[in-house]
Order: C-alpha cells, then structure tokens, then sequence
C-alpha cells in the first residue's frame, strides 16, 4: 500500500485511480501514521508553493515526508511535489521548501512564453532510471506548471524538456523520483511511469 | 482583386530539434512582404480538444457509432476520444434545471475513472464550492463564463485558492459593425462596471469602430450563449481576466460558432497577442483546414471543436496527422 499525501490541494483522485488502473493500491492521506507505515509515499499537487507549503506544515506533514525520504522509502513528487523538494521558491517572495535538494525554484521569463506552461511536451532522457523502462526517449507528457526547479546537483537531473530553453522536467537520486510533469493526465505513457514506481517500490 | 495574383507558401524548419523558423512569403504583384518569426515553444505540441455537451448526464446530439456502445453517456464518449489521442476533454454542462446541476460531479468520477487526461468542466459555475467538488471529483480545470462577466473578483479568489491553472476564463464575442453599433445601457452593463471608472476606462466599449470596408477590429463580450451583449471589450476583458489570475481563455467566437465557416481568426490572434496566457480557439470549425488556420493565423495554443469530431466527420488522429503533415507540432500517439 502506498500513500498519497493529502494537504487539501488539487486533484488527488486522479492519482488515486491512476494508481488503481496499474494494480497499486494507494491511500489518500494526511495522516503521519499512515505515511510513515507507508510501503512508499507519493507527493503530488498544483497550486501556489507557500500554500502547500503552509498547509504542509500546518498537518505537521514535512517531517514525516523527510523522514520517510532519508529512512530510504521510495517516493514520487509530482508537479509541485517536485518543486518542494527544493530549498526555496521565489514564487510570492521567497518560501522555503523541504530542503530534500539543494536548489531553487523559478519562474519562465523568456519573452513571448505563454505561462503557465500547459499542454502536452516531450522528455528527453540524459540520465535513465528505473520509472522510465519502456518509455521512450522524447515521449510526450502533460504539463501544467509556471515555475520549474534548478537543482545544485546537476546529477540528479534524469530528464529535461524545451520551453524556451531547457528545464528539468524530471529528478531521481536513489529512493527518490519526481516529475515536474503529470504522470497520472499523461494517458498510457503516465500510466506506465506510475505502474514503474509501483514495481519499484514492490507493490506489484 | 482582379488581376493580382496571390501567392502564399508556409512552411517550418527545425532548427536542432530546438526552435523552429516559422516562414511566410505572400507575394503579389503590388506587395511582397517577408514574415519571420521565431517559435521559441514548439516542442510544446498544439493541444486538440473535442468538446463534449452535457445534459443531465447525457451527451446531447450524440451519434452513433459502431464503436461507442451507448452514444450518449459521457464516459463511452470520453473514452472514444481518449483511444484517438485527443489531449484534453472539455465537458460543457447545458443542465438547466438546478436540481440536476449535481450530476455532472459523477460523470466527472465516472470519467476519471477510465480516462487519464486532463479534462475541463464548464457551465454554470457560481461558487468556490461548486469548482472545489468538480476537481474533487477528479477534473482538472474549470471554465467560468457569466460568472465571471457578473464578478470578476470571483475569478481572482478562485485562483488563489485552486491556483491560476485550473481556472479557464471562457468568452463569448462577437464583432462590432459600424452600422450596429449601439452605446449599452446602463442595465445592459454589470453592476461592478458602472461604479468603477477606471475599469469604465478600461473595458468598455464606447467607441465606434472607425469606417472602413474591412472587418472592425473590435469584439464585445456577450454572456447567455451570445444572447446578452455586455458592453465590454472582449479583446481588453482577456486581458483583465490574466490580471486577476486567469490561467487559460476558452475563446468562442459568437459570429461564427455553428457556421462551419473556420474561427474568426482575427479575434483569435488579438486575443492571442495580447495575453501571456494560452488560448484555446472555438467556434466555426467545419474542416480540418480550420484548425490549422486557428493554430497558425490565429495564433491559438489549442484548438476547440465540438460537432466535426462529434458526427464522427474527422476523428482526432485524422486531425493531427493533418496538423503534422503542414508542420505543426502535435503528439501523435500509437
């Protein structure tokens, strides 16, 4: 059984049957206990980042999610779950993040850019990892995001995707995955993504 | 025009998989003219959305098809497109009696349930409430029309609390004619337009468009599926809409929807250059020509149709495969 981080943001039902689609069951939560029985834990979101990060630490919430990340567990940030992975947003002033990785997180500003950055683009792999078996290089995914992540450790960068320039559109280093994408809006392809985590995380 | 021949080529270039030179040459014998320009995003893929009309629970005007079991349930239907490799869904609920507003949040669980796609709910959406139970149930964005156009405010806390990317701000316009044009009345305008001058100043339209023999460039907002004209600036109200925190505009053009006739692409592109965020063009499209105009002259970041994928005219992989063969991006998908 996985758990789905439940802080009162967004749509959760979508990865909650996603999930279910792929043979994982999962529990929307924001219960501790939960979390940290866990087999693996799922951050996913859209919103603002001090909102999330605010209703996070309001359900006392971040050190259960640290915690299960430094104990090994597998995890998946999605969407801004992966963005609060990071040190600090400039998103509404600056706001610390979990801290997990060293880095920050900002907005698209190349002129002419249409934000948010929504609809369907393609991710190119420079670095495999085990959610991306059977995927394709330069397969499409969803996105819906305003903001995107600059990590210090340039190895954890797994995939990267072009919106004026290049940004990171998915990390991984050990237990931990995140896609700035949406796995769960991304049809067969997202389906497949989640189905990988739950084979890693041996649920399948 | 007699006598000048019109010549006019497009094409793309990929420049490293990175950029592309979008160029277009119209020569003719009075003018030519050499356009180009960078388009830093197509690695974005243009979005095509089949729009879907929902009544009661049912799919309305819904034709049968040796592969939809039953042609009016709304799962059947989203499932259809979603095997085509349509990239969004909108589903736009015409339920009128308010008692049965509800159901619409289970076909909406129904759907996410099978469909794993972003999918847009719009019709009728009065409250925080009402957009907090539809993505609950498991949609993605909601598309606001009157409700916007009665208070705007409503626009900016529904983006702060559900976030500017769920929030599609949908206008219905149609062009303003010389001959036609009459100054609104007081009660035609929305209460929050007549106390405030400076959006007085901002939006309404209180000008004839100047004479000319072309088209004006010039689009009122109109509320109750065009029935209600509003007296605003449709071009200035999108530009308002991102202010408050609009992530998306769902653009119908009045003039043209039901006509077959293409989008009016000159609202399109002034629409589409005067905000940073995407627009999604419809009304009009009778072809699949339609939609390549819509994305190239009018400059749309998706494009909308509801009855040429509905009567099964064209599914939507026959659509890309179009797009793509005149060099749009799109995701085609096995």
């Amino acid at each position: 059984m996985i758990a789905i981080v439940d802080y009162g943001m967004g749509n959760l039902r979508s990865v909650e049957k996603g999930f279910l689609r792929v043979g994982v069951n999962s529990v929307v939560t924001s219960s501790q206990e939960i979390i940290n029985t866990a087999k693996a834990v799922v951050l996913p979101g859209v919103g603002a980042f001090k909102d999330c990060m605010k209703n996070l630490t309001d359900l006392a919430l971040t050190e259960a999610i640290v915690r299960s990340i430094e104990k090994g567990k597998p995890f998946l940030g999605i969407c801004l779950g992966l963005q609060l992975l990071f040190s600090e947003s400039e998103e509404f002033g600056r706001c610390k993040g979990l801290d997990v990785f060293r880095g920050g997180v900002v907005r698209f500003q190349e002129d002419g850019l249409k934000i948010p950055h929504m609809g369907w683009n393609s991710i190119q792999i420079v670095k495999d990892n085990p959610l991306l078996k059977d995927i394709p290089d330069n397969a499409y995914f969803y996105f819906v995001h305003s903001y995107y992540v600059l990590p210090d450790d340039r190895d954890i960068i797994s995939t990267v995707t072009d919106y004026g320039s290049a940004f990171t559109s998915m990390v991984w280093k050990d237990n931990v995955f995140a896609t700035q994408f949406h796995p769960e809006k991304s049809q067969e392809l997202g389906l497949k993504l989640l189905r990988n985590f739950g084979v890693f995380a041996g649920v399948i | 025009m007699a006598g000048q021949r019109l010549v006019r080529r497009e094409f793309y270039i990929d420049l490293n998989c990175l950029s592309h030179v979008y160029i277009e040459w119209r020569c003719s014998a009075l003018v030519i003219r050499k356009h180009f320009r960078l388009y830093y995003s197509i690695m974005l893929a243009k979005r095509i959305i089949p729009c879907l009309d929902v009544k009661e629970g049912r799919i309305v005007k819904g034709v049968s098809f040796i592969n939809l079991r039953d042609a009016g349930d709304p799962v059947e239907n989203a499932r259809f497109y979603d095997e085509q490799g349509a990239d969004e869904l909108v589903f736009l609920d015409i339920t009128a009696s308010h008692e049965k507003r509800n159901i619409i949040i289970d076909v909406v669980m129904r759907t996410a349930e099978e469909v794993f796609m972003p999918l847009t709910v719009g019709g009728g959406i009065k409250t925080l409430d009402g957009i907090r139970g539809l993505l609950k149930a498991g949609c993605d964005k909601v598309s606001i029309n009157t409700t916007a156009v009665n208070n705007p405010d409503f626009i900016r806390e529904a983006a702060e609390r559900f976030g500017s990317q769920c929030i599609v701000v949908a206008i219905d316009a149609k062009r303003v004619h010389d001959s036609r044009f009459e100054i609104r009345s007081l009660e035609e305008l929305p209460e929050w337009l007549i106390t405030s001058e400076e959006l007085k100043d901002k939006l309404l339209i209180s000008q004839p468009p100047a004479f000319s023999r072309q088209p004006s460039a010039l689009w009122e907002v109109y509320t109750h599926g065009g029935r209600k004209p509003k007296g605003i600036n449709a071009v200035q109200w999108a530009r308002y809409m991102e202010e408050l925190g609009a992530g998306e505009i769902l653009l119908t053009s009045m003039d043209k929807d039901g006509t077959k006739d293409g989008y009016d692409l000159d609202l399109t592109r002034a629409v589409s250059e005067s905000v940073t965020i995407p627009v999604i063009a419809s009304g009009g499209v009778g072809n699949l020509e339609h939609l390549y105009e819509g994305i190239v002259y009018g400059k749309a970041d998706a494009v909308l149709a509801a009855s040429i994928f509905h009567y099964r005219e064209y599914t939507v992989r026959e659509a890309k495969e179009y797009l793509k063969n005149k060099g749009v991006p799109v995701r085609i998908t096995n």
